[in-house]
């Protein structure tokens, strides 16, 4: 599918260092350039909405407290760490779904019900000796995330329902369940406000610093698991496979519908295993507010990190940093925490607009995205054969 | 003449009796929410009509949720910042219209139709996956507004009001049988009125014009369109961005029309149960409009059972529902019907797919 395979053989390779080049010249760019864009939505916003007095470096103070709240000492870089532990679980999600063609924008229901899963274990086995309580919540956690990713796997390789819509409407449906569940049955008696039972046991274990607990080697462990599967074992090869060519794939022996299922499950669980994580290292308890913006996040990782596990950890890093720098900035320069937002959007933009930018850059060769995968095909429902 | 006693008979049979419970609690509360339904369903049905167009020309738009939300900031922002221009209001007697709130309405369609524009660029120009393009203008539209509305609300700033809704004369609201049903559709303001002319008017352009025909013929088969002449980019563009102006407009009606205020993230999924609707009404107007109805009488009952609960074994059993399944439902129905279990939903053909020009051209 990529151009690179058509380079002509007789041509010398390139470099070591051009390749790196050919590789990081895009995120690298498109990162550099949507920061420039916030600089300029910050003085921009600064002379249209604030009476301040203006100040044409409050670019330079945001971004140098950025910085400084995501890694200006050890407290700051554990937070860092914690922001982007879920981000790695939830880009290695995503960027599993991509090299298998499907476009889980699901997780982030499936990082509700993997909560949901854990707290229920957790809460329940709050008293048991430790190491069990927290891999039988991990566990129940990447269960119920799987279960809530079987259901679209399912439904597409069944009856066609493309994954993309199913998986959004499953994202809401994943909200009110969880209010449903922590107002009701889950809910602490006599509690004015719905909340459960903190999970007692089955808390992760601190091992960095004040809040860093153990779901950051979990994470980097997930990282070097999933680059295995993909590129180590057949079961990768074929995921890849469909996702390059179904129709070849299907020619040459795989079963894309069972791959279809056993990906979108697979996908959910490591979904699932994001909100164990926040759960379970984090916030120990659940609240019906409990969420964040990691789903989505999680796709922003998975598409600059082109679907590479190695590269999910790296677009985490810089995702986690600015979410974790984000608090300062907002108390050393009034810049509201939603640039990163901004921020995110811009990255995703670029990206997508990256033909363009290629073309500037005069890289050759090299896809960004999702393009390695089949695009995504009719949404609603396909003929199913 | 006294029905009661008949009507607690019937509602005394076993299983049956609570099936006309339902129906008999819904015969009592409809009528009177009805104004209320229909305020539900004026940004569902907009932003539903807004997937028809872009789908139906084989663009899928799931970045309606962003650009609503933008049109809503942007019509209430612009409202802040023209209102000193235009000293006291002085509301017309027919919606209560005054000219900054034409400006903001403006406005807000105004930057749906631009974002709209971006979408199209991205997804038929640049070929960029439709999907990713939509969660960019999603994302981008929470960063901002989100932003921006931190800055000024530091301010606390007053909108320029909002649209009065019209009061139809009791003479036609106290009709027998569809007296409640006029009441819904006029007892709303300009916005939420439109949208009964608009769904028809979409209808028969979609089926009856000859833009319409060369939309759905672009949506199902862009090649074959091509080859008769008919320029496929640009008849999507069009599409992509008159859809806009509808996403424009529900995202307007939030912020100006229901309320007179913007909210962080205010949208809260519309744009989604839209895509939902219109899935259900089968990518045609009138379709989408009807699932709009119904998603939107979901959601009014989800409230309204919790101001008046039914009696007897139906508010037993309703007691033991938790009220989020209300919510819940038009996403599960939409699931169930994508699934093909009941009454399956087949969309265009092309729908999704980037199109290439053939090489000469």
């Amino acid at each position: 599918m990529t151009k690179r395979s058509s380079l002509a053989p007789n041509r010398p390779g390139p470099s070591k260092v051009a390749r790196a080049w050919e590789i990081l010249a895009v995120p690298v760019v498109v990162t550099l350039l949507s920061l420039l864009v916030g600089a300029v939505v910050i003085l921009g916003s600064e002379l249209i909405v604030t009476g301040r007095k203006f100040d044409p470096f409050l670019w330079f103070t945001a971004y140098a407290a950025l910085v400084q709240g995501a890694f200006g000492g050890t407290d700051a870089i554990v937070s860092t760490l914690v922001y982007t532990t879920p981000l790695v679980f939830g880009g290695l999600a995503v960027a599993f779904g991509f090299k298998a063609g499907l476009f889980n924008i699901g997780a982030q229901g499936q990082f509700l019900v993997g909560a949901l899963g854990a707290v229920i274990v957790g809460v329940a086995l709050a008293d048991a000796p430790a190491p069990i309580a927290i891999v039988a919540a991990t566990m129940a956690g990447i269960i119920a995330g799987g279960l809530w990713g079987f259901i679209p796997g399912f439904l597409k390789a069944v009856s066609g329902a493309h994954e993309v819509v199913s998986t959004i409407m499953l994202n809401y449906v994943a909200v009110q369940l969880l209010a449903a569940l922590v107002s009701g049955p889950l809910k602490v008696p006599k509690s004015p406000s719905p909340v459960t039972y903190d999970v007692g046991n089955a808390a992760y274990p601190i091992v960095i610093g004040g809040t860093g607990h153990i779901g950051i080697i979990l994470a980097i462990v997930a990282a070097g698991f999933v680059w295995w599967l993909l590129f180590r074992t057949t079961w990768g090869f074929e995921i890849r496979s469909v996702g390059a060519n179904p129709d070849a794939a299907r020619y040459a022996g795989m079963r894309p519908k069972l791959l279809t299922i056993a990906t979108m499950t697979f996908s959910g669980g490591l979904a699932g295993l994001a909100g164990t994580s926040v759960l379970l290292g984090v916030t120990h308890s659940m609240t019906s507010a409990f969420g964040t913006t990691v789903g989505f996040d999680s796709i922003a990782v998975a598409l600059l990190a082109r679907s590479n596990p190695i590269g999910v950890v790296a677009a985490a890093l810089l995702f986690g940093s600015m979410r974790a720098g984000a608090g300062l900035m907002q108390i050393n320069a009034g810049i509201p925490v939603e640039l990163v937002d901004v921020l995110q959007a811009t990255i995703l933009l670029f990206l997508v607009a990256s033909p363009v930018l290629r073309r500037v850059l005069r890289l050759r060769g090299v896809q960004a995205g999702i393009a390695e995968t089949a695009a995504t095909n009719a949404l609603g429902t396909e003929p199913t054969d | 003449m006294d029905l009661t006693p008949f009507i607690n008979g019937l509602y005394g049979i076993p299983v049956f009796g609570v099936l006309l419970q339902v129906i008999g609690y819904l015969v009592a509360v409809i009528p009177p929410n009805a104004p209320n339904i229909m305020q539900q369903a004026t940004p569902l049905a907009l932003a539903a009509l807004c997937g028809v167009l872009c789908e139906r020309s084989g663009v899928v738009n799931i970045g309606i949720e962003g650009t609503m939300l933008a049109a809503a900031f942007t019509a209430w922002v612009v409202g802040v910042a023209i209102q000193p221009m235009f000293g006291t209001p002085n509301p017309s007697d027919i919606f209560g219209i005054t000219i900054p709130l034409i400006i903001s309405l403006a406005a807000g369609v105004g930057v749906a139709m631009a974002i709209s524009a971006l979408h199209a660029w991205l997804s038929i120009s640049l070929r960029a996956d439709q999907i990713i393009s939509g969660t960019i203008i999603n994302i981008a539209a929470v960063g901002l507004t989100g932003y921006l509305n931190q800055l000024i609300s530091q301010n606390s700033p007053a909108g320029a009001g909002e649209f009065a809704r019209f009061v139809p004369p009791t003479a036609l609201t106290n009709l027998p049988g569809i007296g409640w049903i006029l009441a819904m559709l006029l007892n709303q303001g300009p916005i939420s009125i439109s949208v009964i002319v608009l769904v028809i008017g979409t209808q028969l352009w979609l089926f009856r014009s000859r833009w319409g025909l060369r939309t759905r013929a672009v949506g199902e088969h862009p090649r074959a369109a091509e080859t008769v002449g008919i320029d496929v980019i640009r008849v999507r563009y069009r599409n992509v961005i008159l859809g806009g102006a509808f996403a424009g407009l529900a995202g307007a009606f939030l912020s100006i029309e229901a309320t007179n205020s913007f909210q962080d993230d205010m949208t809260a999924g519309r744009g989604f149960i839209a895509l939902a609707a219109m899935i259900m009404g089968r990518w045609t107007p009138i379709g989408s409009f009807g699932a709009a109805l119904l998603f939107a009488t979901f959601l009014q009952l989800g409230q309204v059972i919790n101001i008046s609960p039914p009696s007897g074994e139906l508010g037993t059993i309703m007691a033991s529902v938790p009220p989020q399944l209300f919510d819940a439902l038009p996403y599960i129905l939409t699931i169930v019907i994508l699934a093909g279990v009941v009454g399956r939903s087949i969309p265009p053909a092309a729908d999704g797919q980037p199109y290439e020009r053939e090489a000469a051209t």
